[in-house]
């Protein structure tokens, strides 16, 4: 019964009452909000690469290597010989190689050649595979497999021509060697979606008649002959290395970080990934903070509305007073009261959230390649929502106590 | 308790408005007994307030006894002074009685909330509630509106229903008809009087109205009770 008279006496004060939920249920969104992002950025950079025990590139930065070879971040200063490149395949302890070439783009997207084990060996989100949503991986020198945000910004499907241009952002175009869909991927949440993938021979192949970075004047293989020339590449970007056991992935990599003919660096892609999370950590911890503040102001609001309606309260706690309610008893009710505002609060910023994925899924899925999955609250959410009711009666605590000595001093009887 | 007990027992009671020293009540003997209605007649300003909440416990006295259905109000805690209220005593004010947006039944069960005894005195509350209410002139489709919606005597006949619910022995009234016109303040007595025979509870009723006196078994002067100091300073 009492809970039921706290709930009509928030009734009967819906204005301000609804005022104070909004704030709350909006701080609360906000809050859960920062933490779904945060925590889908996190899931969908960790998910973007998985079964490869080692990747290796020119030497510079594990962080550097890690974002240039998977998530086309950046530039790569300097490439891995294919004399390297073949050493390092010829270990013992590798099971599967991956070479990758980087550095030419389509468009708003990069060009990657590898060769046919990439699509075996890449796997992304716990072990899953590439595979063709249409067509098939490329048979022919020139076919290119696109990824599905590529056929999507294009408007590309299976049989259209593609030119590829020179180096990023460029307006050089390989314009001599024009390539063909052979086939479009799955959706995969992954940079592979923005990628037009080829050849490694490809890459060779519109390089033929460049010279430095630059066309060479007045010459133009023909498309026939360059059939016909060797395109053994005579570099790679980066490799990616499987081992065939997991005890041998440190030998490995120290093995090719002391390779004495060129300077190599040979990363595992989860302890990359943690040095890059420990980097972006100062940001996201004041992002989090940023939020938990603002759910901390709304809760300072509710106790300010608290305070400004004690006054007018008097009367009905006098009320209480002589049926016999204790100083404590109204304590208590103001305090379930703000629990129960906190409450309500909280769960429709809970509501609010679920609005804002659904109409932001697919946007962010567009814009950034940030997948957040719609899904019933999970622990820590339901753990966020008892925290602001917790933290919403301990705010209350402060005019309640207000509260508390009035209705001692007043009794049942209110003067003024 | 016996039946000869009185249900009220004041003796040589003195309150100080702490930290204020000009300001003081006393009250040498006053007696209430079982099933007695008496108006207690003061002007507003002579301290009935005061006494008003000596005997319902929310002001402690000095020194002196409160005796209550046997038990020294001025001996007890606060929290036992509460209680003891809640168990004993049924109030009425003079207006802004009801919690406006609580219901009428709500209203009416407010007081079992703090007092398991009279809760379990009234055995099915809400049958209580409702058979007060008819007595009382209310009809059952009131119960569960707000009390906001009532007009003032409707409030305070709900009023009435709240102090007896659970049959308490002795009930305060603090002026409960002077927001009442003539007409209206002789209905509400009616019932009023009609209820508390029925329960056999004892009444205080405080007005300034010496006219309602014939009603009473005994009309006393503040006054004459109580020695009411105020230096101004």
């Amino acid at each position: 019964m009492i809970v039921r008279l706290a709930i009509a006496s928030l009734l009967a004060r819906a204005l301000t009452v609804s005022m104070t939920i909004l704030a709350i249920a909006l701080s609360v969104a906000l809050f859960l909000g920062v933490e779904k992002v945060r925590t889908g950025a996190k899931m969908s950079f960790a998910d973007t690469i998985s079964g490869t025990d080692l990747i290796v590139g020119a030497r510079s930065g594990s962080v550097q290597l890690l974002l240039y070879s998977v998530f086309r971040i950046g530039n790569a200063t300097n490439n891995v010989t294919w004399e390297s490149y073949q050493e390092i395949a010829r270990r013992s302890e590798v099971e599967w190689i991956v070479p990758i070439s980087l550095g030419d783009s389509h468009r708003q997207f990069r060009v990657m050649g590898t060769t046919k084990a990439f699509f075996e060996h890449y796997k992304y989100r716990q072990n899953r595979d590439l595979e063709p949503a249409e067509g098939a991986l490329m048979t022919d020198l020139f076919d290119a497999v696109i990824g599905s945000d590529v056929a999507k910004a294009l408007g590309y499907s299976v049989g259209d021509p593609i030119v590829v241009a020179h180096g990023l952002a460029s307006f050089t175009e390989h314009k001599d060697q024009p390539f063909r869909v052979s086939g479009i991927l799955k959706k995969t949440g992954t940079p592979v979606d923005r990628t037009v993938i080829v050849s490694m021979e490809a890459i060779e192949a519109i390089h033929v008649d460049w010279k430095s970075g630059a066309k060479a004047p007045g010459q133009a293989t023909p498309v026939e002959a360059i059939r016909q020339m060797d395109l053994t590449p005579k570099s790679v970007t980066a490799v990616l290395v499987g081992v065939k056991s997991p005890l041998q992935t440190f030998a490995l990599q120290r093995g090719i970080n002391e390779y004495p003919q060129e300077p190599l660096l040979a990363i595992l892609p989860g302890v990359a990934l943690q040095e890059l999370w420990g980097i972006v950590g100062i940001a996201e911890t004041a992002l989090v903070a940023v939020s938990a503040m603002v759910v901390v102001t709304a809760l300072v609001g509710m106790m300010a509305t608290i305070f400004s309606s004690l006054n007018e309260r008097r009367r009905e706690m006098a009320i209480f007073r002589a049926m016999g309610a204790r100083p404590s008893n109204i304590l208590g009710m103001l305090v379930l009261e703000a629990m129960l505002t906190a409450a309500v609060g909280a769960v429709l910023g809970l509501c609010f959230l679920y609005l804002g994925l659904a109409t932001a899924q697919p946007i962010l899925d567009n814009a950034f390649g940030l997948w957040l999955p719609i899904e019933p609250p999970n622990w820590r959410e339901i753990g966020v929502i008892l925290a602001v009711v917790v933290a919403g009666a301990i705010v209350s605590l402060v005019p309640a106590y207000r509260a508390y000595r009035l209705s001692l001093a007043d009794g049942m009887m209110v003067k003024s | 308790m016996s039946g000869s007990a009185p249900i009220l027992n004041m003796r040589d009671v003195q309150f100080q408005w702490p930290g204020r020293s000009s300001f003081s009540l006393n009250v040498p003997a006053f007696r209430l007994e079982e099933g007695e209605t008496v108006l207690l007649l003061g002007e507003s300003g002579s301290g009935k307030s005061t006494l008003l909440s000596l005997i319902c416990g929310t002001l402690k006295p000095a020194s002196g006894i409160i005796d209550v259905s046997g038990t020294d109000m001025a001996a007890l805690s606060g929290a036992g002074r509460d209680r003891l209220r809640a168990e004993q005593i049924g109030v009425i004010f003079q207006q802004f009685n009801l919690l406006p947006f609580a219901t009428v039944s709500d209203n009416i069960l407010l007081p079992l909330c703090y007092a398991p005894n009279r809760s379990a005195r009234a055995k099915k509350p809400l049958a209580e509630a409702t058979s007060l209410c008819r007595s009382l002139g209310l009809s059952d489709d009131l119960l569960g509106q707000r009390a906001s919606a009532l007009s003032v005597g409707q409030q305070q006949r709900v009023a009435v229903a709240r102090a007896l619910i659970g049959q308490p022995p002795l009930m305060i009234a603090d002026e409960p008809t002077s927001s009442l016109d003539a007409s209206s303040q002789n209905a509400f007595l009616d019932v009023m009087f009609g209820q508390l025979g029925e329960i056999g509870a004892s009444l205080l009723m405080v007005s300034h109205d010496p006219r309602l006196g014939k009603r009473f078994d005994r009309v006393v002067e503040l006054s004459d009770i109580a020695k009411f100091e105020s230096h101004a300073a």
